[in-house]
């Protein structure tokens, strides 16, 4: 009986939330009119429904997106950061909608139709929005069909776009050229490559369609040292042809630090500070980022030393801490900050920080470490 | 390069697997040494051969591999007792032998990437700890269930007596590599092999995970043997860096001289690709060409020369490179240091 009663009050309590999300979503749409904004994201939500018992009844929700709000711009790579449960990976799903958001508003410049609302699509207008958009996976071994050909693979998007026959062949063979992969492997199965081909694989049937926007999820993570640097290249030589924009989803600080002009970090489905890469890096405004980086190791014996080591481990998004969800690990946390959830503040131009004490505390950049 | 701080040798180690497919050499010719106390970092790609030399130390290779060649030397006294000669070759005991399931656990401990898999799902945490003792001492049951206790707050894991009784799954993931490096540490064995300990944890977790291991090598004296592909944690944890490329030690030498005195071409290039953080280059990265070959069909002479920025035709193509010692504790299997030589 409590835990129907416990369900309702959860429930309004979304449906409470989602109202904040309308009254917020008025003051992004005025911000939007600036023209090489490609894609503003607010007051995104995704949770998850836990169930329980035998009848399945819905005992709770996890908060894999609790609320973000961002903005890419044309042309860039944007890179989201956190670790593993913080709601990254769940983030660029919903805004290609390959998985339904909770709530949310994602504003995308489409180049056939304007300014569109992706979360308000219907079917035919997300079939135009995913011929403009794409997704390069993390693992290349699980994401390519043992069974299907490389013409298959990446001529897949082709077909269903009418692209067939000797066009379509002139087309894969193009693609594979344009990531670096000899055009005669066209008839070769995915056993048959490295990880590192078969990501170029991914990366081809990503680009079929000619995307203006791509989310890279973890794209570098899954590959040898020695690779990364060759698909990290690919990807920016890649970007500098065809004018893509990339939201990077990733959790080692090097990589992102490399290829990112702005990044946002996230921690238990929040977003809390976003800035130009080296703003961020530098002069970081959020405590949790001062940890991330502190914590980070880096490649130079000469740098070790006694770092700031969080102590805990990261909150459970289906039972969160009340106030700024950071609080029992943070160094600098106050009493206000269990209370009070802070509000995603803009403190220096294009920096911004979830952060109550944000501004009065002298947090260490990465210089810091060196 | 053997001398008394010595503990374990491992000389021109072999180790094949032999497939339907051909015969693998996952290990081919690797020598170095671990010193007492120290921590060895062991770095490569996957399938350099790193986790099959480890196993190979506590005679656990999977089948259908053996080691087909060379000799491991454990010196198990302290270091006094060494001059008394007090060691024993690995490689001359029988996997299965008593002295060698002696050496496993009680002289050796070992860790792993995915604790999960290490654990029984079905036995608290508490039992399997305590099980270790009983194995290997003759003690009480309550004697066992003591150290153990006092082993879990040692490593940190919050409220031991309640986390006794839990089963692996309900712990975190940071709590069950905290319980599994208890477990190694039980005998307190003078070598920690940690195989990838941290790479399944996130990066403040990792954070923790490293200084306990520091922590507990300063006050348990053991030496640990870090296999890892992250150069990031070998320039923060090892003292000396074992560098693998497919089955061979292709450089061995001190941490500093590894990241600030490369020599073979191969780790020069590995250092120079990894982007660097706070070092805001904004242009390429400088790649290394090329993939890892396959394992079935590793080149002939050095196996970095179809990558090899610096080959010598008709020579880093035909010959293997000799292991070349070009100081105290500096090694390179590399032609170009040969020549100067």
């Amino acid at each position: 009986m409590s835990e129907t009663s416990n369900v309702k009050r959860q429930t309004s309590n979304v449906k409470r939330q989602t109202s904040n999300v309308k009254r917020q979503t008025s003051n992004v749409k005025r911000e939007a009119s600036d023209g090489d904004v490609l894609l503003r994201v607010a007051g995104l939500k995704k949770y998850f429904p836990v169930h329980k018992g035998f009848l399945r009844r819905t005992a709770g929700f996890v908060r894999a997106v609790d609320g973000v709000d961002f903005y890419i711009k044309r042309g860039e790579t944007f890179g989201l950061v956190g670790e593993s449960g913080c709601g990254k990976t769940t983030t660029g799903r919903c805004v290609l909608r390959a998985i339904e958001p909770t709530v949310g508003q994602a504003l995308f410049q489409d180049q056939e139709m304007g300014r569109v609302d992706v979360m308000a699509l219907d079917e035919a207008g997300l079939k135009v929005f995913r011929r403009h958009t794409a997704m390069i996976f993390q693992d290349p071994y699980s994401s390519l069909n043992p069974r299907m050909t490389l013409l298959d693979i990446v001529g897949e998007p082709l077909i269903n776009n009418g692209v067939a026959g000797q066009e379509r062949r002139d087309r894969v063979e193009q693609l594979l050229q344009m990531v670096g992969l000899r055009p005669e492997y066209i008839v070769r199965y995915p056993h048959a490559f490295s990880g590192g081909q078969r990501q170029r694989i991914g990366i081809a049937r990503a680009l079929a369609l000619n995307p203006q926007f791509v989310v890279c999820d973890e794209p570098v993570s899954a590959l040898d040292v020695s690779i990364q640097a060759q698909t990290l290249n690919l990807l920016q030589d890649l970007q500098d042809e065809l004018g893509l924009t990339y939201l990077f989803v990733a959790h080692q600080l090097n990589v992102v630090e490399h290829i990112c002009d702005r990044v946002a970090v996230m921690y238990v489905g929040k977003l809390v500070e976003m800035a130009e890469t080296e703003n961020l890096f530098q002069t970081p405004l959020h405590p949790y980022t001062e940890a991330l980086m502190g914590a980070a190791p880096r490649p130079d014996p000469r740098l070790r030393r006694e770092r700031i080591v969080l102590e805990g481990e990261v909150a459970n998004p289906a039972r969160p801490p009340s106030g700024c969800y950071f609080h029992p690990r943070c160094p600098y946390a106050i009493a206000l900050c269990s209370a009070e959830e802070p509000a995603l503040r803009e403190l220096r131009p294009e920096h911004f920080v979830k952060c109550h004490r944000a501004g009065e505390l002298t947090l260490k950049g990465i210089s810091a470490y060196a | 390069m053997a001398d008394q701080d010595s503990l374990i040798e491992v000389r021109d180690l072999r180790t094949y697997f032999y497939l339907r497919e051909g015969i693998v050499r996952a290990v081919d010719g690797a020598s170095f040494t671990i010193r007492r106390g120290k921590t060895t970092g062991v770095v490569g790609e996957s399938g350099c051969g790193k986790s099959v030399t480890a196993q190979s130390i506590m005679q656990i290779v999977p089948k259908p591999g053996r080691i087909v060649g060379g000799e491991i030397t454990f010196h198990y006294g302290g270091p006094g007792a060494a001059k008394g000669g007090a060691q024993v070759k690995i490689t001359d005991l029988a996997p299965q032998s008593d002295e060698m399931r002696a050496i496993r656990g009680s002289a050796i401990g070992m860790i792993f990437q995915e604790p999960m898999s290490s654990f029984s799902p079905v036995h608290t945490i508490g039992d399997q700890l305590s099980e270790t003792i009983l194995l290997h001492q003759s003690v009480s049951k309550g004697t066992a269930r003591e150290i153990a206790l006092q082993m879990m707050g040692h490593v940190g894991i919050a409220n031991p007596e309640r986390n006794f009784a839990a089963y692996p799954y309900q712990l975190s993931g940071g709590m069950r590599q905290r319980a599994m490096i208890a477990m190694a540490l039980m005998l307190r064995p003078s070598l920690l092999i940690a195989d990838e300990p941290t790479t399944a944890l996130d990066v403040t977790t990792e954070a923790q995970i490293l200084r306990l291991m520091r922590r507990l090598q300063g006050e348990l004296g053991m030496a640990i043997m870090f296999i890892t592909h992250d150069l990031g944690v070998i320039a923060e944890m090892a003292d000396d860096v074992v560098v693998m490329y497919l089955g061979r030690v292709v450089e061995y030498a001190g941490v500093d001289a590894i990241f600030h005195e490369p020599r073979h071409p191969y780790l020069q290039a590995l250092l120079r690709s990894i982007p660097r953080i706070g070092v805001k280059g904004g242009g390429r990265l400088a790649a290394i060409e090329g993939m890892v070959p396959n394992p079935l069909d590793i080149p002939a002479g050095c196996p970095f020369h179809p990558r090899c920025p610096e080959l010598i035709p008709e020579l880093c193509d035909v010959q293997t490179p000799p292991d070349t010692l070009l100081g105290q504790r500096h090694m390179v299997a590399c032609h170009l240091y040969r020549r100067e030589g």
